[in-house]
This record gives structure tokens, sequence and C-alpha cells, in this order.
């Protein structure tokens, strides 16, 4: 048995570590360790409400519209407030906006680089691949990076820059949409398309979005091997991404994008192929792993006090459980829940692993820019993009939206008008979770164990593949 | 270009990696070109780089023993100090050490050491509350001379840490600073008193401010969502605030204030003590703030004098989401 550590591990966003017993060149056990912690929950106690819409979207630059949406549904929800349409519209149309460009940067930055190492250099599609998703200078990251650019233009008009905006507010957005603004954004979005029709996909949403079987997908992908999505896919048949990083596969989502009766993505638990019902009241952290005091409970009842010198800790990040047990989240969970029949097929032919996370978040990409079209002709023009409400002193209060990599909680306090607790539960802390106090592992943690590790390899391949098919988000994990 | 590129490092410390983020909207074809056309190599950076673990132990010892030379050291991201000046709330990983102590060794290499946001700035949004993690920026505490390296830190080409605070900052602002750097064109006298390049920091974000006929006449809107001036009441700070913030727009069009919000003066050293961001401090009816370089007296008269003379256009659109009165009155024969 030998122990590996592999840090900086880079290509997340933020700080993360794995440490890695191996034996017989495959892992047997692994520790997640997320190493930074800033104490935003800590800030934001005694703040007046409102400064959480400064405060909690700078836990993160990569999830900042999320975490603002989070914020402001956690305001609404303590005002009981009804956001103004238009409002609802706007910010769903900014939260699309980075979740899109998050997938997008996820797949060409941070991803698809791990392809062009040496150790994948005897494969068929290697060249082709090294130039195309070299990091930093491959011809792929420049066309996508001016492409992400013009998409980030929605939130430019919309909500004035990203990241870290105050546009979205409990009653819905500051920003009144014109008629030019309109024509803008149609402009951007169609341009986007485009994007993602030439190169990404190398075919029409509406023929990408019509494949519902893992079988009709293999055939497409023989069919469009020169597009970057085709490319991923001959990469993963070769190397049986289906099979590598697999978790317990028991999938949540809080659901997204809230329209004028129900949510556009459905929000539940996915367990062997069952759906069913979501209950919040049965959302824990535990901190018997972190570098944190107290014990576990439910958000709206603990804090987040740290103790560096906790003996077996390793990590800062807390055990978030759903009545007791592990749950996953992010796009193969959303997609599956919202209904999504490649997402549902890929789920129960081969559970959550590489494969199916990174497919799910290339056809939630081409949903997104569908539904974004659909959204800015829906605004009404000469109405309201927001109402306004009374804080009352003392509420409990809970936010809730879908960030690119999954479900996030706002739980706010508020005690003699300030802010008394503010707990956050972020996608990662879901999906790579610490051991609970009864010694379970969270999902990436059993991800890991019988990934194959190479004679010599101190940065190993596989491992690579398997951490950021979460799309990590570090930063918000621990914040 | 002649000159040998420069080498860059990035690290990122206590930071979001919104900074990170902003600067990969520069340039039309990418980050990477420009970097390539302006000279500057990229010898590390933990989002985009592809070596991992090892890898980037690797690229990192190799600095650090001055094999490869460190031109201009990117620091992104508040350092945290804490627990007990131990740096543990952060430890760079797979090295056991503390990101600070790494920060702490590598800028006494690097030609430039750049602050890349608030953060590594002056501290921060982490340095808010009780500072729970004693968070601080390079060469501040907040307003404060000091931070890691204290007061007296020169990078080896004799400047003090540049500060493109932001939060985030501008991309350009970035892309700028590193690019007259690499030209050799960015000395003392490009700095402002906390440091900050002034290709910003010489003008206030409220140049520019679509908002400033409501200003003028102190036209003010009492909700955010209403198109009047958000000074008055709403908190915005864009008359005290350094940047030039709506001069060059951000992500191809968009301002704080244009979008409707106030400025938060998230380029200031300290803004993050702030209390309560998006309602203006009054005593006695006056706002705490006053525009940069007005007298209290001058402020009370003109604003009176304004605010006697608003235009029934000007009065009806500050108050509303939606303009109401156009300039041009009456309308088209149908």
């Amino acid at each position: 048995m030998t122990r590996l550590v592999v840090g900086p591990f880079n290509r997340v966003e933020g700080d993360l570590e794995v440490k890695l017993d191996i034996s017989e060149g495959q892992v047997v056990d692994a520790w997640v360790t997320a190493p930074m912690y800033r104490g935003f929950e800590q800030i934001l106690e005694g703040k007046t409400p409102g400064d959480a819409l400064v405060i909690a979207p700078r836990i993160c630059g990569i999830c900042s519209i999320s975490q603002s949406v989070a914020a402001s549904r956690a305001l609404a929800d303590a005002m009981s407030l009804t956001p103004a349409p238009n409002g609802r519209l706007a910010a769903n149309l900014v939260a699309a906006a980075e979740n899109l460009s998050d997938h997008l940067s996820h797949f060409y930055l941070f991803f698809m680089p791990d392809f062009t190492r040496p150790v994948y250099e005897k494969r068929p599609w290697y060249d082709d691949v090294a130039q195309r998703f070299a990091a930093v200078k491959g011809a792929a990251s420049q066309q996508f990076l001016p492409a992400r650019n013009r998409l980030l233009h929605v939130i430019g008009i919309l909500a004035g820059k990203w990241p870290h905006s105050l546009a979205i507010q409990p009653g819905g957005t500051t920003k009144a949409v014109d008629q030019g603004e309109r024509v803008r954004l149609l402009a951007v979005v169609s341009e986007t398309k485009r994007f993602l029709e030439r190169v990404v996909f190398g075919d029409s949403l509406e023929a990408v979005l019509a494949l519902e079987t893992t079988a009709a997908l293999k055939e497409w992908a023989g069919r469009h091997a020169a597009s970057d999505f085709g490319r991923f896919l001959a990469i993963a048949d070769d190397l049986k991404l289906d099979g590598l990083g697999k978790t317990p596969g028991r999938m949540m989502s809080y659901g997204a994008y809230p329209g004028d009766e129900s949510l556009w993505l459905a929000r539940g638990v996915w367990e062997n192929g069952v759906q069913s019902q979501l209950d919040l009241t049965g959302v824990s952290e535990d901190p018997a792993s972190a570098w944190l005091s107290g014990g576990p409970g439910h958000p709206f009842e603990t804090d987040t006090l740290p103790d560096a010198d906790k003996s077996g800790a390793y990590t800062w990040c807390k055990a978030p459980r759903l009545s007791g047990g592990v749950a996953e989240v992010g796009a193969l969970a959303r997609q599956s829940l919202a209904g999504h029949p490649l997402a549902q097929a890929i789920l129960k032919q081969s559970g959550s692993t590489v494969f199916g996370r990174v497919v799910a978040r290339l056809i939630e990409a081409a949903r997104l820019i569908v539904e974004m079209d659909g959204w800015i002709g829906g605004f009404r023009l000469k109405d309201e993009f927001c109402t306004h409400g009374k804080m009352p002193d003392e509420v409990q209060a809970l936010g809730t939206t879908e960030a690119a990599r999954g479900s996030l909680g706002h739980w706010m306090v508020l005690k003699g008008g300030a802010i008394h607790r503010y707990q956050i539960v972020a996608p990662t802390t879901w999906n790579f979770s610490p051991r609970d106090a009864r010694g379970m592992p969270g999902p990436l943690e059993q991800a890991l164990i019988g990934a194959s590790i190479q004679e010599g390899e101190t940065t190993p391949a596989a491992v690579q593949h398997i951490v950021r098919s979460f799309d990590p988000c570090m930063v918000c994990t621990v914040h | 270009m002649s000159k040998a590129p420069l080498n860059v490092l990035w690290l990122q410390a206590g930071s979001c990696g919104g900074c990170t983020m902003s600067l990969l909207s520069e340039g039309a074809e990418g980050l990477a070109v420009d970097f390539e056309t302006f000279g500057l190599n990229l010898l590390w950076h933990p989002a985009l780089s592809l070596e991992s673990g090892g890898e980037a132990l690797e690229v990192l010892n190799r600095v650090a023993s001055g094999k490869t030379q460190l031109d201009i050291l990117c620091v992104e991201g508040s350092v945290l100090r804490g627990p007990n000046g131990s740096g543990r709330f952060q430890m760079m990983s797979g090295t056991g050490r503390s990101m600070a102590s790494w920060v702490k060794e590598l800028a006494g290499l690097s030609q430039y050491t750049v602050a890349v946001g608030t953060c590594s700035s002056y501290g921060g949004i982490p340095a808010g509350g009780g500072n729970p993690t004693d968070a601080c920026g390079l060469m501040y505490n907040g307003d404060r001379p000091g931070g890691l390296l204290g007061d007296g830190y020169r990078s080896k080409a004799g400047l003090p840490v540049i500060n493109v605070s932001g939060c985030a900052p501008h991309p350009g602002w970035i892309f700028e600073v590193l690019v007259s750097l690499a030209r050799d064109e960015f000395g003392l006298e490009d700095l402002d008193i906390f440091a900050r390049p002034r290709l910003f920091a010489d003008h206030l974000a409220h140049h520019g401010c679509a908002r400033n006929e409501f200003y003028e006449y102190k036209a003010s809107a009492s909700v955010l969502s209403e198109r009047g001036c958000l000074m008055e009441k709403l908190g915005c700070k864009a008359t005290q605030a350094s940047g030039d913030c709506n001069l060059r727009v951000w992500n191809g069009g968009g301002t704080c204030t244009n979008a409707g919000y106030t400025c938060i003066a998230c380029t200031s050293p300290g803004f993050e003590k702030a209390k309560n961001f998006q309602e203006t401090p009054t005593v006695g009816g006056l706002p705490v703030g006053l525009p940069v370089d007005m007298p209290k007296a001058w402020f009370v008269a003109l604003a009176a004098l304004s605010k006697s003379a608003t235009p029934e256009r000007v009065k009806k659109n500050a108050r509303s989401s939606h303009i109401t009165v156009p300039p041009a009155k009456g309308r088209v024969k149908s």
C-alpha cells in the first residue's frame, strides 16, 4: 500500500488536495481535502439582511450569480415577496448565461486539457485533441473565449457586469429592459447558438436535443467526429469513461428557473431509477471530519466556527447529508430529474460516471440557449422589473437555486433586524463531502475507489478526469 | 517585439477566483493570443495550466530556487494569516506550507508584484465583519499600510506592490498593467497614493455615469430599480470611488450604476467595512460621504438650488423604472 498526495490540484475553481491509498495499481481509499477557509458565514453575522447581496456573491467568482440568486431568494422568502415577472425572467437569463458560460468553461478550459497529457500519445485521437485542447494555448480555447465573452454580454446588459453584480434583488432586477436592449439580447443568444451548433456540436441544437437514447448518441457520435462534443464522445468510447468514477448515484436537484407556475427544471431526488419528492427539512451538515466545532444538524440550527486543531479532521468542508445519506448534485442530476430522456437513459445504463456527468452538462448547454431565447421574448417591456417589500426583524428564510455544478442553498435567520445566522451549503460541499460521523465517505471519495494508477504516475490521469468531471468549485465548497 | 517575454506566475490566495474569471474576458481572440503578442509568458496559473500536482510543484520549485526567473508575480485573493499567525486557513495543497509563506517567499524574488483585485490589495471582503481569518492585503490592512509584506516592501525592480483593486477588477485594468510592465513603461509615477494604477484610478466611478443629469438636479431614486440618482438615498459612492468604470464599460456595455444599482466603492481600501451598502448614511439629512473635493456648504447650497430648478421631466423619470417623459415633447402624427 502506498499513499499519494495530489496537489496543488488545479483547473478546479479554488484549492483542492486529494490523498489516495494505492494498492496493486488501484485506488483503494481516498480523502478529499478543501484546504482553504475564509469564514463568509461568520462575516455575514450581524450584518443588515440586504448586505448579503453584496457579500454572498463574493464567495465565488465563477458561481457569483448563483450566489446572488440564492441570497435574493432567501431575502424574498423572509419578506414573503413575489418577484415581478419581468425581474424573474431577467434573473433567469442572467443565471442561465452564467451557467452556460460555466459549462463551456469547464469543458474547454478545465476538463478537456487532461486528454492532451503525454500518457495518451499513442491513442488514435491524440494529435488532433492535443492541438485542439492544449491548456491555455489550444485552438479550441481561442474559439471558445471570444464566444464566452460575447455570451457574458447578456449579463453586461441585464446586470452591469460579471462577476459580482447587485442587479438581482429579492423583488426582481434593478434594470428595466428597453426595446433596443431586447434586440441586443436576442442577438447575443443567436450568436451563442451558432457557436454551439458550429463548434461544440457540429449539428443543429434541435438534432442534438432529439437524441434520447445511448444508442442514438453513439450513432450520432460516429457522424459528428469533427465537432468538439464528437471528439469527447470518441475519447469516452476509447477510454471507457462510462465505467470511470462511478458514484452511489443518489442524485438531487433543488430545481431551477421559475416560471409563472412551476420551475422549468424540476426539483427532486433520483435513486435506483425512482424519482421522489425532495424534503429540505432532511438536509443536515456534519462537521465530524472538518476543522470546525459543533455537531451535526440542520443549517437553520448550526454554525460554522473553525477549530484548526481538531483531531481526526482533514478538511474545512462539512459533510452535508440528505435524510442521513450522501447525495450527488450537478447537471446529470438536474437533467435527469427534469425528465430529459438521454440523461435518464445514461443514468439507468451506467450510473453517474465521468461520461454521464460531462454529457449532461453539454446537453444542458443546448437546452439553456433555446430557453433563453424564449425568456427574452417573454419580457413585457412596459411593466415593472422589481417589486419591493418590508423586511421583518425576526424570521427564518431559505433561498435555493442550481448553480452550474449543482444545488445551492442559503439558510438565513434574522434576529433584531440583523443577520443572526447565515448558513450556505454549496454544490461541491455535497459532491466533495468528507466522511460523516459514521465514516460514510462523500460522492467523490467513493468515485475515486478503483481508479487505476499507471506505474510511476504521480499525477494520475484517471484521478484528474474523475475529480474534474464534477466541475468542482472549491471556493463555494468552503466559504 | 525584440525583448524576451516576461515570466508571469499567478497564485490564488484567499480568493473567489473572480479576478481570473474577469481577466478571461480580455482579448478578441482569447487571452493567450494577447499575452503572446505583448510579451507575457504564463509560467503557471492555478485555473488554466495543464500542470497539476507534482508537475505544478516542479514549476513552483524552479521559480523558488531561482532556476526560472520570476518577472511578474500576480496574487489574487486575501492573504489569510490566521489562525494565530499560522496561515493554516489556507495551505497550498500538496506542499504542507501555508499560502502566506509561499507568497512571501516568491514576492522576494519577483521583479514586479501585482495584487490583482481588492482582496490581495487591501484585504477585501474576507477582511470584513470580524475578519475571522486575519485576512489582509499584500501591503495593506484595509487602508492602513502593513499587510503580509509590510510597508517597506519593494519588488526587485524597486516598486511597491501594484494594487489593481476592484471586486472584480475590469479585465482591461489587469491586462493594461501587465502589458505596460512588459513594455517597460510603468513606474512609481503611474501609481496613486494607495498604489493603484492611475490608468483607472485617476477617474471617479461617477465620470460618465448615465444618471448624471439626475445627479446634477439631485433628482433621486427612492428604491433600487428607479432611474434617478442613487447617491442621496441608496448608498452610491461613485462620486468618491476611484475607477473609470463608467467610461470603459463592462461585458459589452454594462456598468453598475447603469444597471440600476449602487457603486459600493469596491476599488477602495476598506470598502468591506461598510454597513448597509444599499442605503446612504446621513447626518441631519446630509449624506455622510460627499463628492470628492466638494465642501459641505457648497453641496448644501447646490443641492437646494438644483432641487428647486429640477425640470418636471427629470423629476418624474427619477422616480420611475422606465422613461415616462422623453426630452422631445409631444407625439408624432398618426
